[in-house]
């Protein structure tokens, strides 16, 4: 099944009195169960191009079906419930609210969700045993590691099961050795979880992680 | 969920939330300790009116309210003494001095016999014409002591300490008052006491018959006019104060919230990358807001027995009952100042955008 489908796909910013075209005609497709990384220099559209899939900017034109959703339809009010439903975000600056504990970060997600109590979910056990970071979750995110916050980001942008898993530079303020560890965990979320990733980076060791790798340049796919 | 986040986010600048709970808790103080004086001083009033023993008091002709600033002539007390019923009568002097001070003169004998006599706990009781006695509530505020001297349009000296609650915190004998402020031959007020309460009524309206324009009233009556509702300058005053108050709760809360939005810039934009729709981020403010407002209210309330026992030392002629009637009404206040401050950082928040506030540092 087709998980995302972008066709002439177009952004245009304005800054001022100044016209920003940011995505000039992107078509993408993305396979239900596929890993995929796009890298590109600065300013190529990757990060727009992550921020509408993700719903947090509305396209300008074309067409962009994620989960058989077409996003370029949808009213705020639609994209809030699409990031509340089917996408799951993971950032470079792991972006855990500082106030609340591991535990509690991946709670307010579900929260969001309107899902309370604490009902039993065996897949997102499953992720969280990837994950490996139970021992880590009663702490506040400023006595967790670089690797750990950022892999209790992952568990954040999954306990809701998302249809796709958005990483922006995941590893990007991370160090070789906890870069390889997430980006293994993601290797293996996709691999025995079947969840489908897209995966923005400028390391080419980290794209290698992906099944297949989508370059872009002056906003369109090259 | 949201509640631990509330209670976290309050708990993270611990010195921001003091700062709005004092503030919210001096507004609910400045409301409580109000109502709370005016009703004490209204009551200690009504309760010192009581203590003269009368069953009826007669002012003179066009008296209004409750004061007392009128004179009529001090024959009129004969004439009372000489209705049925009446056991006894007795005619006041009083001058006042300024807004808070004045001095009463008596007939000692007479009043003492009505009110059940005034209880000398220090000194003794006025001798000379320039002697007064004073209550021991007046004596504290001002300091004086059995010897000491006070200015009260005319230096006085205090032979003695009485027990507060009966008419008056300042006593004069009525003769030398009304000799030294010209007033010979007339007095402010004649208090009245009957063979039996119980007839009240019918000589009230016999001595208003023979007394056509003057003023004459039950104890009950008069005192009954010792409430807030009463007197239209305190209620106005306490929608003043409880209008500046709400300003102070409102202008807190704001500043504290808005800081509070432009700190968390980042927060909220993960908090809306998560799903978090617009209500759901005011719902959080909100609920800080009335976790703050309901705090400072309980702070608030117990700085009132502070307030109270402040007033007793510094101002013990006013003293400050405790309203736990007001309690619902003051939290209702608090409430309303601080969601109404809530609000535009709670729409601003509200309406910032995803991305720009993740990429807030």
């Amino acid at each position: 099944m087709t998980e995302v489908t972008a066709q002439n796909l177009t952004k245009t910013y304005r800054v001022g009195e100044i016209e920003v075209h940011a995505l000039r005609g992107v078509d993408l497709k993305i396979e239900g169960g596929e890993f995929v990384a796009i890298v590109g220099p600065s300013g190529s559209g990757k990060s727009t191009l992550f921020n509408i899939l993700g719903g947090l900017t509305p396209p300008t034109s074309g067409t962009v079906l994620i989960d058989g959703r077409d996003l370029i339809k949808m009213s705020e009010a639609d994209r809030t419930l699409l990031r509340k439903t089917t996408v799951g975000f993971v950032f470079q600056k792991y972006n855990l609210l500082p106030t609340l504990t591991g535990a509690d970060n991946i709670e307010i997600a579900r929260d969001i969700a309107g899902k309370k109590g604490h009902e039993r979910d065996p897949q997102f056990d499953e992720t969280l045993a990837l994950l490996g970071i139970a021992s880590r979750l009663k702490h506040k995110p400023r006595a967790l590691s670089g690797g750990e916050q950022q892999r209790i980001a992952i568990a954040r942008a999954l306990v809701n099961h998302p249809a796709l898993l958005l990483a922006d530079e995941p590893t990007g303020n991370l160090d070789t050795e906890n870069s390889t560890a997430v980006l293994s965990v993601l290797q293996g979320l996709n691999k025995r979880l079947g969840q489908t990733i897209l995966m923005i980076t400028h390391n080419p060791e980290a794209a290698a992680y992906a099944h297949r790798t989508v370059t872009m340049r002056d906003g369109r796919i090259v | 969920m949201i509640y631990r986040l509330v209670f976290e986010n309050l708990k993270h600048r611990p010195v921001r939330t003091l700062l709005s709970v004092v503030a919210i808790g001096v507004e609910v103080t400045l409301i409580l300790t109000l109502v709370g004086v005016s009703r004490g001083v209204l009551g200690d009033m009504a309760a010192r009116s009581r203590g003269t023993g009368a069953d009826i008091l007669i002012r003179p002709p066009d008296s209004a309210g409750f004061t007392f600033s009128l004179t009529m002539p001090e024959k009129v007390v004969n004439v009372v003494r000489a209705q049925p019923h009446v056991a006894m009568a007795t005619g006041t002097f009083v001058k006042y001095i300024d807004s808070f001070n004045s001095i009463t003169g008596i007939h000692v004998d007479e009043f003492n016999a009505m009110s059940g006599g005034l209880k000398v706990k220090k000194g003794r009781m006025f001798q000379a014409p320039d002697e007064i006695v004073v209550d021991d509530v007046y004596a504290k505020q001002h300091h004086l002591k059995p010897g000491s001297t006070t200015d009260l349009a005319h230096t006085w000296t205090v032979s003695g300490i009485v027990e507060e609650g009966k008419l008056s915190r300042t006593f004069g004998d009525i003769g030398a008052l009304q000799q030294l402020f010209e007033a010979r031959g007339l007095v402010s007020t004649i208090y009245v006491k009957l063979d039996s309460p119980a007839n009240t009524a019918g000589v009230k309206d016999d001595l208003q018959k023979l007394l056509t324009n003057y003023k004459i009233d039950s104890i009950e009556d008069f005192v009954s006019l010792f409430s807030v509702n009463s007197v239209p300058y305190i209620e106005a005053f306490t929608r003043v104060v409880i209008g500046i108050a709400v300003l102070i709760g409102f202008l807190v809360v704001c500043l504290s919230m808005y800081t509070a939005v432009l700190e968390r810039t980042r927060e909220i934009g993960i908090l809306k990358a998560l799903g978090a729709s617009p209500a759901y981020i005011v719902g959080i403010l909100l609920r800080e807001t009335v976790l703050l407002a309901l705090t400072g209210t309980v702070v608030g309330i117990l700085m009132t027995y502070g307030t109270r026992s402040l007033m007793a030392i510094f101002a013990a002629s006013m003293p400050q009952e405790i309203v736990p009637d007001w309690y619902l009404t003051v939290a209702g206040i608090a409430l309303a100042g601080s969601i109404v401050g809530a609000l535009y950082p709670g729409l601003r928040a509200a309406r910032q955008d995803a991305i720009e506030a993740l990429a807030y540092d």
